[in-house]
């Protein structure tokens, strides 16, 4: 059985946090995705969960990578000033392969900004954020309904992967409310399982993989006594900073994602079949493309939207096939350009990609972005 | 059919309730509707808008690009979100706060829905639900009967029937 | 148990000898929060130790426990995390002066309000010593640091202080000339059921003495043994002759506070009672 509702995308995530067997939200208040505190605060006591407002955001990273090492799913919630200060952390998650989610609902920035606007303007911070070489893995919802498949589909690959999973949402699907169908009880959602040790306590090795390069994880107080740091390791889990050390940790953390794109990048094709032209476009800026698409259809122009869902790692090998496949590409962001450096990288010059920016504080309406299709398409 | 709708006023009237409110009961109907918002930093005060849009078919854009109704309920509300009202859009205005009607060629309703809030049901709060049963009327834009049901769902227990004589009281204003 | 004894089972097999140098006090305190742990016998298992980045902060990685080693000031937040993600383990935080009450300051405060069950042994050397032998919030007004060649012009917090007025249940400190003392209050500690901050007063002769003149390790052991009074004795002195000693030993304990995480399983149930 279903429920039909009508919920913001801020309060769906919180519908999949539950489903997704969330029992820990480390967080600090921020415009716009302060809704996810405040309703996980209510919720989830009552399926003995525990939510902490912190002390800055920073602290809550700390929080729910604490909570992580306990073998709890664990969420954070916040955009962009937080973002930047939580970067600390998501790079000690990185390193010390700490499955974790945090939802950035993003703002216009840099700074304070515009926290009531909407922006997308942290994809590259998403990407680069941290210091150092790291991999982690960023999805962008562009429905409410997708915010709730998506938050459950971050815990899958967090737990599968061990690494941080950034929710990259913008206010236009934060703040939106639409219809959202959503079971009666979470029960029979299927939940991620973190991989446990297999060999006894004093065989374990912290860090010691088998082929999925992904090592197993036993929660504190199991039996397994590790040791967890954000210093170049070994296998055992502890410091060791020699050049073959820090090479193997390195390429690593980078194969566990990149031998595994085909499961973890998702895009989603809008009247591709036949189409000659593309807009490429995610979130709350693909809610435009779509109805341009359709306006562009109607005039008998053959473009279609192409709408990555996961936004890092790249969809490296489905824009270089869109390269192969259409006329001229366009790509369509709330912020001044940064996906389309990656999207240029890719088609390599083979077609020509033109940029439509909107970093105004509004999204395009989908009459601006038909007519800027109209205008590179020509 | 599309139908695009922009209830806009002062932070604190209850507008993106009353905007949460319609698209549920649009739901209701069996329909699909996208609710969506803007305000400024302050929690009271300040212009602004819920918009609601409601179709049978697939919404993608969740913004107001056509507004085929624009209730204005501050004066700075009717000046700030009345630029893209076409002809063909109705406006309605809170006859309290709004002296200055802005430039529009189409349909105008001057209400006195705050006014009639503390008159006969002593609170200017019910204002909100009084501006949906008008606009209700209006428009057609929901059934009666799930307007009745989407206010009965998020009001507090114990107000229901008040909150059913503002419904009554707005469709009166314009019958 | 005898050292060799204690070593042998609290110590991780492989990881000893320890980065900290000769004379440092840092394996003293170390020592201690073993001595504490032994004497409750405490299962391994059931013990989480975090640390956060410094000199004092590496001892995470030589214990025998769940631990983490995470980054600079951020010990305490990931400490609450586990503590209340699992309020079963027993959660110790060691830190050092800059990493607890410079950098990770704010999250000493909020820790100690909260009054969350866990105890903060801070090694204070009055230095960084990582880094060489910069000033902290720790190092005494006037003295010398490599970040203040002409003496520091800052004055020092007592920590002990600060986190009893932010809300700590229980506040001590000892030295590593006192350090039977030093065990038995982090034990103490431990069995506290609240925030527990332990000061142990460690010396730093490569970072800190030798820039401040203060002599060798041993030099620097016997300053300890002349400055600090157990609390007591030290309040009967005059103000004038207070000048330059500390007070050790059980500093502050307060009774009857709600611990945080009992107060969240009350709040839980509440909320489910509530349905």
């Amino acid at each position: 059985m279903s429920k039909i509702l009508l919920l913001q995308g801020n309060q769906a995530v919180v519908e999949g946090a539950i489903a997704a067997g969330v029992k820990f939200f480390g967080g600090y208040p921020i415009t716009p995705s302060t809704e996810v505190a405040e309703s996980l605060a209510e919720k989830l006591p009552k399926v003995g969960g525990k939510f902490i407002q912190m002390e800055d955001e920073i602290a809550s990273m700390g929080a729910i990578i604490g909570a992580s090492l306990t073998g709890k799913k664990v969420m954070t919630a916040t955009s962009g000033p937080g973002f930047s200060l939580k970067q600390e952390l998501i790079g000690y998650a990185c390193m010390a392969e700490i499955p974790l989610v945090i939802v950035n609902v993003q703002r216009v920035g840099p700074s304070t900004g515009q926290p009531t606007s909407p922006s997308q303007g942290d994809i590259m911070q998403a990407r680069w954020g941290t210091h150092g070489d790291h991999w982690l893995i960023a999805l962008t919802p562009a429905s409410v309904p997708e915010c709730f498949d998506l938050t459950l589909r971050a815990y899958a690959l967090s737990e599968k992967y061990r690494v941080p999973v950034i929710l990259l949402m913008d206010e236009v699907i934060g703040h939106m409310r639409e219809k959202i169908e959503l079971p009666d009880n979470y029960d029979e959602i299927p939940q991620a399982e973190r991989k446990l040790p297999t060999c006894p306590p004093e065989e374990f090795k912290a860090y010691a993989t088998d082929e999925s390069l992904v090592p197993a994880m036993p929660p504190f107080g199991s039996g397994y006594r590790w040791h967890v740091t954000g210093l170049v390791h070994d296998e055992t889990g502890f410091p060791k900073g020699t050049p073959a050390a820090t090479l193997a940790a390195t390429n690593r953390q980078h194969d566990k994602l990149y031998n595994n794109l085909d499961d973890i990048v998702e895009v989603e094709n809008y009247e591709m079949d036949d189409a000659e032209y593309a807009i490429v476009a995610f979130g709350g800026a693909a809610r435009a493309a779509y109805e341009a698409v359709d306006m562009a259809r109607a005039k008998g122009m053959k473009v279609g939207l192409v709408r990555p869902i996961t936004i890092w790692p790249f969809a490296e090998k489905q824009m270089k096939a869109l390269a192969g496949k259409v006329k001229h590409i366009m790509v369509h962001e709330l912020n001044y350009g940064q996906y389309v450096l990656e999207v240029e990288r890719a088609v390599a010059g083979k077609v020509p990609v033109t940029l439509f920016a909107k970093y105004d504080n509004e999204p395009a309406s989908p009459a601006e972005v038909f007519a800027k299709m109209e205008e590179a398409f020509k | 059919m599309k139908k695009e709708l922009r209830l806009s006023g002062t932070g604190g009237q209850g507008l993106i309730l009353a905007g949460i409110i319609l698209a549920e009961a649009a739901l209701l109907d069996g329909k699909l509707a996208i609710q969506s918002q803007s305000y400024g930093p302050e929690a009271r005060g300040g212009a602004s808008k819920s918009e609601v849009i409601i179709s049978d078919q697939a919404i993608h854009f969740p913004k107001v690009t056509n507004p085929g109704l624009l209730l204005a309920m501050s004066q700075e509300a009717a000046q700030k979100y009345s630029h893209d009202l076409t002809s063909s859009g109705i406006l309605v205005t809170d006859s309290l706060f709004v002296k200055t009607l802005p430039a529009h060629t189409g349909k105008v309703y001057e209400l006195p829905i705050t006014h009639t809030a503390k008159e006969v049901l002593g609170k200017a709060l019910f204002a909100n639900i009084i501006a949906l049963g008008a606009i209700v009327q209006l428009t057609g834009i929901v059934s009666e009967e799930s307007i009745i049901k989407a206010v009965l769902n998020r009001v507090p227990k114990g107000t229901e029937e008040v909150n059913k004589k503002a419904i009554q009281l707005g469709m009166e204003l314009v019958k | 148990m005898n050292m060799e004894e204690m070593i042998d089972k609290y110590f991780r097999p492989g990881r000893l000898p320890h980065i900290w140098c000769p004379g440092c006090g840092n394996g003293i305190v170390t020592g201690c929060i073993v001595k504490a742990v032994a004497k409750l016998d405490l299962p391994k298992d059931n013990v989480a130790v975090v640390s956060g980045i410094g000199c004092s902060s590496r001892a995470s990685g030589y214990l025998d426990f769940n631990t983490v080693h995470s980054a600079h000031g951020r010990a305490l937040p990931v400490a609450t995390g586990v503590k209340l993600a699992d309020p079963n383990l027993n959660v110790i935080v060691v830190t050092g002066d800059g990493d607890a009450t410079a950098i990770g300051g704010n999250h000493l405060i909020h820790a100690a309000r909260r009054n969350i069950d866990m105890t903060v042994v801070l090694y204070n050397n009055n230095i960084y010593g990582m880094t060489g032998g910069q000033y902290s919030p720790l190092t005494p007004e006037h003295s010398k640091a490599a970040t203040a060649p002409y003496g520091t012009i800052e004055r020092s917090f007592d920590i002990a202080e600060l986190v009893k007025a932010a809300g700590a249940t229980f506040v001590a400190r000892a030295t590593t000339f006192h350090a039977p003392m030093l065990a038995d209050l982090i034990a103490q500690g431990i069995e506290h059921k609240g925030f527990s901050l332990i000061e142990a007063v460690t010396a730093c002769p490569i970072s800190f003495g030798r820039q401040n003149k203060m002599g060798g390790p041993a030099d620097m052991i016997k300053w300890q043994r002349d400055h600090a009074l157990p609390l007591a004795a030290f309040e009967k002195l005059s103000e004038e002759q207070k000048a330059g000693k500390f007070p050790i030993g059980v500093l502050y304990k307060a009774e009857g506070v709600k611990e945080y995480t009992e107060a969240y399983d009350e709040l839980i149930a509440a909320a489910q009672g509530g349905k």
